[in-house]
């Protein structure tokens, strides 16, 4: 089977609009949660706080004329792209366009932009509709505007499961190079959601917490006090390559990417699986696509997304597939400090992951405050802590049940 | 302000191009670097400033400045 390394990665998100700040953030516990600023909040909203991104001006990055055409999810894909394309000098270096293909995902698509179209609808009729309704809306266009900016002409399309669409892009990214479909491809996910009727949308649910006065202490993974997650904005972008191609070219290597795993809860629609039963299979299966014994395994990038019912559930499945080893494990969360970014949110965790073997530092989950005794395993809690890691698990789910579980390797 | 000035002055804001570039002469397409959907997007808009409405086989027509300016100035007066 061919081996797939990881030449480059970027990221744009609320602790971050570059690898170096967003590492540094995440290792000295910086909280990017704050009110959110991006539409006029009130109190009719159950949730109002949000993790935005923080002095992005799309006028310093992208013309007029392009910004009439893109949504703000297409934006941050295309900066945290660019990142990724240099770090990887792919317009720097020759390699057969054909064969390097994008799949970008978002859990949702151009949520503003399907907003503002439909209160226009309402208002004025169907003749004032933008041309550029559809394909600024679209889930797929990211793919599409990255292919079209750096002629990427291989396989091309996006996957959304939610919030386990970016591992799902990473994993079938991973399957595209090991089968030999592609040499090189650009993967990850970009979301740009915090919008007035997303917000009220995972409000109505109740899946968002309402810690509304203390935004920095609202997401707080695996806590005993935690009551919902808080939704984020971002893209994490990463260059996957075969292992030769990646060394003939003279690319830097940062990770290797040797399991994937995916299943299904076919139980609830948003409820995870009793005892996160679909997660554990998916991670059973990835372990068993990276041959390697789960006891190998030290590191855990969780889901962790700070709701009651998710992160009883992926405890439980760690403890259900690693037995008495769960005890062993390091286990963070990236969203106790990012948010949620729904589509993005497995991309920026595996650039995490990457960022972990690099530095040797596991970066804390922060607001680990009260210990629940269903969540009784060790979360890294509130301080980073120095450790050489060789395998880290990057857990995902899903509504609809999607379970995306991706294992990376320190490249040695 | 008059029709004229007006008119290219929707162009230069829809199409992201310089003032001295939109002459007359001008063709959407081939001078501004419009594509089909740009081309749709600045008649509406020009239907939205006049506050009229440009049947789809006008709008055909109105492939450069001059043309625009042209049917706007008929419609208007």
């Amino acid at each position: 089977m061919r081996r797939v390394v990881i030449t480059g990665f970027g990221t744009i998100n609320p602790v971050g609009n570059n690898i170096d700040d967003t590492w540094n953030n995440l290792i000295h516990g910086k909280s990017g949660i704050s009110r959110i600023s991006n539409f006029d909040i009130n109190d009719d909203y159950a949730s109002q706080i949000a993790g935005e991104i923080k002095d992005f001006d799309p006028k310093a990055h992208f013309n007029r004329k392009r910004l009439k055409k893109i949504d703000r999810y297409t934006m941050l894909g295309l900066v945290a792209t660019q990142q990724a394309v240099d770090a990887a000098k792919l317009e720097d270096t020759e390699f057969d366009h054909n064969k390097a293909g994008v799949i970008i995902s978002t859990g949702i698509g151009g949520m503003g932009t399907f907003e503002s179209e439909a209160a226009k609808l309402v208002k004025r009729g169907p003749k004032r509709i933008s041309p550029f309704f559809i394909p600024k809306m679209i889930s797929n266009i990211i793919s599409a505007e990255v292919a079209i900016k750096y002629d990427l002409k291989g396989l091309n399309f996006n996957i959304t499961s939610a919030c386990a669409s970016a591992n799902h892009a990473i994993g079938t990214a991973f399957r595209s190079i090991q089968y030999g479909d592609a040499d090189i491809m650009v993967t990850g996910g970009a979301e740009a959601s915090v919008t007035p009727l997303a917000v009220a949308g995972f409000s109505s649910m109740r899946a968002l917490s309402t810690r509304n006065d203390e935004p920095e202490k609202a997401c707080r993974p695996f806590d005993q006090e935690r009551d919902g997650f808080i939704m984020a904005e971002g893209a994490g972008v990463l260059v996957l390559e075969e292992l030769d191609h990646a060394l003939s070219r003279g690319a830097d290597i940062y990770a290797e990417v040797v399991g994937y795993g995916a299943t299904c809860d076919a139980f609830h629609i948003t409820a995870p699986a009793e005892k996160g039963e679909g997660g554990a299979r998916a991670i059973k299966l990835a372990l068993d696509d990276a041959e390697i014994e789960p006891a190998k395994l030290n590191y855990i990038n969780a889901h962790g997304t700070s709701t009651p019912l998710n992160d009883k559930n992926e405890t439980i499945a760690y403890k259900t597939v690693f037995g008495e080893h769960a005890q062993n494990l390091k286990i963070n969360s990236t969203k106790s400090m990012i948010g949620h970014t729904l589509g993005a949110a497995g991309a920026i965790e595996a650039i995490v992951c990457c960022k972990t073997f690099m530095e040797g530092q596991i970066h804390p989950t922060i607001n680990y405050e009260n210990p629940d005794p269903e969540c009784d395993l060790n979360y890294v809690p509130n301080e980073s802590i120095e450790m050489q890691v060789d395998y880290a698990l990057s857990n995902s789910l899903g509504f609809g049940g999607h379970n995306g579980v991706v294992i990376f390797k320190k490249y040695k | 302000m008059n029709i004229e000035q007006k008119v290219k002055e929707i162009i230069v804001e829809e199409l992201g191009v310089e003032e001295s570039e939109v002459t007359n002469e001008a063709n959407f397409i081939e001078d501004l670097g419009a594509d089909s959907l740009d081309t749709v997007e600045l008649i509406m808009c020009f239907e939205e400033e006049f506050d009229i409405e440009i049947p789809d086989e006008e709008a055909e027509n109105l492939v450069t400045v001059a043309k625009a300016i042209e049917f706007l100035k008929s419609e208007l007066d």
